[in-house]
């Protein structure tokens, strides 16, 4: 069977990819699919229930919550694809160069690594991003420079049983620099399980950014993010729980799409893996 | 097995040079200085006063200075006095907060570690039954839930709409007058939603891991051989394979216990339980440094404690390393 059959015949990979691609749709097209301009308010509209113009109510300030949810997709998802791919490339540079070149180099980056593993990574996140702005490209750096270790370690794994395949010996004894060696035999060859954890990658990604925001200083208001709108809802719970249970749903569905997908394509491209 | 605990601790010394080195760069990379923050407000503070506050804080030093002064100092415990009003010593602040923060992973980790280990030892002797395909179910609920979120949703239904579970707090303001039954009572309830809800991440995990491991334990020949003795199957299963299935999952345990100190600054905000993780929220806003750098210290000690308790029930449970 082909990698894309065997994932079409495993179901809940498959609803997971369905969740994932539907939301990449309505992020695409935001502005086409939302009912308002997210920023718009209106007075007379203040924390409006469930109706036909306002299909998920309004917010403390007469905003049409479902054009808010519809535009913080695309701020969500970008947080996760950006920091998951500054995460994937300190992982893998590192990654490979430790497994490649083994020795000092190796012994560096993994004790590195170690070090950083140590930490609570949400206490260094939150330190970090607390004195810089908390700016949406401050966000997706720290996520990313503070989420990268797993990466790393399956890189170096990766490439430290490649450099013994006779590809890679052969590609050394023709005098390829080692750089080329890595580049072109090196990382294609490692880079199935470097998706997988790639979009499991983004799932985690997600839930970070909307416990930044729970605490205030995620994505900053007016700019909405899944995150934020649950947040600016948490005051108004007992009056208008639409406006933080429809967020919450968001995030929840999301996560759990990229994490089926993610599981998913783990059991395709690697059968060694087995699923946790 | 004395000498490959020693062995694991000497190796935790380059590994808090790192640790430290790393809080201090953080902290010190970031602009604004607390001096800045506590002058600002006062018109009536000059360059001269700033002067002498920097001073007075070794602020004015080159940064190696500074790291190599604050390095000697916190190695006897001494981590200097927190900038908030208080100013008191940040190691008394921390005590403080610590145990609180302990009792809460420790109850949380027991609950985890009671609750996942028979939930994947069941759904692994019972695998695609319906009760496995829930427990798959609940895991990837588990994993994929906004642990905040559920934690506002469950204060809203069993603290405000039932009014069964207080919703903040340790303890309840009549708490002094309670007989001693009524104090341990009043600590289960306000110890009980935070304790829980804090656990499904893990509990997910867990059970999951723990799962796949009896799956791949089962298969192995030693549990063809006890079986082919004529042992029964509960001796089989427990006795053979989930002992075998426990290793790689203590490892997963390990690993998970930064993640659940840094899951505390939610928890103890949500529900205002004043433990490290509320402790650390509230310096990083107020940019109180010695703080922040205290408890990003004492986290991640917390956290090589963590790995070597880990290491211990390693070989608790593994004999084979035992002799080594």
């Amino acid at each position: 069977m082909s990698t894309w059959q065997r994932l079409r015949s495993n179901r809940l990979a498959l609803s997971g990819g369905i969740v994932v691609a539907l939301l990449a749709f309505v992020a695409l097209f935001a502005p086409w699919l939302a009912p308002y301009d997210p920023g718009e308010f209106n007075a007379a509209e203040v924390l409006q229930g469930l109706s036909r113009q306002h299909p998920l109510g309004t917010d403390g300030i007469g905003r049409d919550v479902l054009s808010r949810m519809i535009y913080g997709s695309r701020i969500s998802l970008l947080v996760g694809f950006v920091s998951v791919g500054i995460a994937s490339f300190i992982g893998v540079t590192l990654g490979a160069l430790a497994g490649y070149f083994r020795g000092i180099v190796d012994t560096v980056i993994m004790r590195f690594v170690d070090v950083m593993l140590t930490f609570p990574t949400f206490f260094l996140i939150l330190a970090v991003i607390a004195y810089l702005d908390a700016t949406i490209w401050n966000i997706m750096v720290v996520i990313g420079v503070t989420s990268w270790m797993g990466v790393c370690r399956l890189v170096r794994a990766e490439l430290l049983s490649l450099r013994e395949r006779e590809f890679m010996i052969a590609a050394e004894g023709l005098g390829m620099s080692p750089l080329r060696v890595i580049l072109r035999h090196g990382l294609p060859n490692a880079m199935a399980p470097v998706f997988v954890a790639f979009i499991l990658g983004v799932a985690g990604a997600i839930l970070t950014e909307s416990a930044l925001s729970f605490l205030g200083i995620g994505v900053q208001p007016p700019t909405p993010s899944w995150g934020n709108i649950l947040t600016e809802g948490k005051d108004t719970l007992e009056v208008a729980w639409w406006l933080s249970v429809c967020p919450g749903l968001a995030i929840l569905i999301t996560v759990l799409g990229y994490n089926l997908l993610g599981e998913g394509l783990r059991d395709v491209l690697d059968p060694r893996l087995k699923s946790r | 097995m004395l000498a490959y605990l020693l062995r694991r601790v000497a190796g935790f010394v380059p590994l808090l040079l790192g640790i430290t080195l790393i809080s201090f760069l953080v902290i010190h990379m970031a602009p604004g200085s607390p001096v800045e923050l506590m002058t600002d407000m006062n018109p009536e503070a000059g360059p001269e006063i700033r002067q002498r506050l920097e001073e007075r804080y070794g602020l004015d030093q080159p940064y190696h200075v500074q790291y190599w002064m604050w390095l000697k100092r916190i190695a006897t415990g001494d981590f200097g006095r927190s900038l908030s009003s208080d100013a008191r010593p940040v190691i008394d602040k921390i005590k403080e907060a610590l145990p609180v923060t302990l009792l809460l992973n420790v109850l949380s980790l027991f609950l985890v570690i009671s609750l996942a280990i028979p939930i994947g030892i069941y759904s692994a002797t019972h695998p695609y039954t319906p009760a496995d395909r829930a427990t798959t179910v609940f895991v990837f609920l588990g994993f994929a839930m906004p642990t905040f979120w559920l934690a506002l949703l469950c204060m809203l239904l069993f603290g405000v709409v039932l009014g069964w579970l207080p919703i903040s707090g340790l303890k309840s303001l009549d708490y002094e007058t309670l007989s001693w039954s009524g104090k341990l009572a009043d600590r289960a309830a306000h110890l009980l939603m935070p304790v829980t809800i804090s656990a499904i991440t893990s509990l997910a995990g867990l059970s999951r891991y723990m799962r796949s491991s009896m799956l791949e334990v089962v298969r192995q020949d030693y549990i063809t051989t006890a079986r082919a003795k004529g042992l029964s199957e509960r001796a089989v299963i427990y006795g053979h394979a989930a002992r075998n299935a426990l290793l790689p999952v203590i490892t997963i345990l390990g690993l998970s216990i930064p993640g659940l100190i840094g899951g505390s600054v939610i928890f103890e905000t949500i529900f205002a339980i004043p433990g490290m993780g509320r402790l650390f929220y509230t310096s990083v806003l107020m940019r109180d440094y010695p703080t922040v750098m205290g408890i990003l210290v004492i986290g991640a000690v917390l956290t090589l404690l963590g790995n070597l308790l880990a290491d211990v029930m390693y070989t608790v449970a593994d004999p084979r390393l035992r002799k080594r």
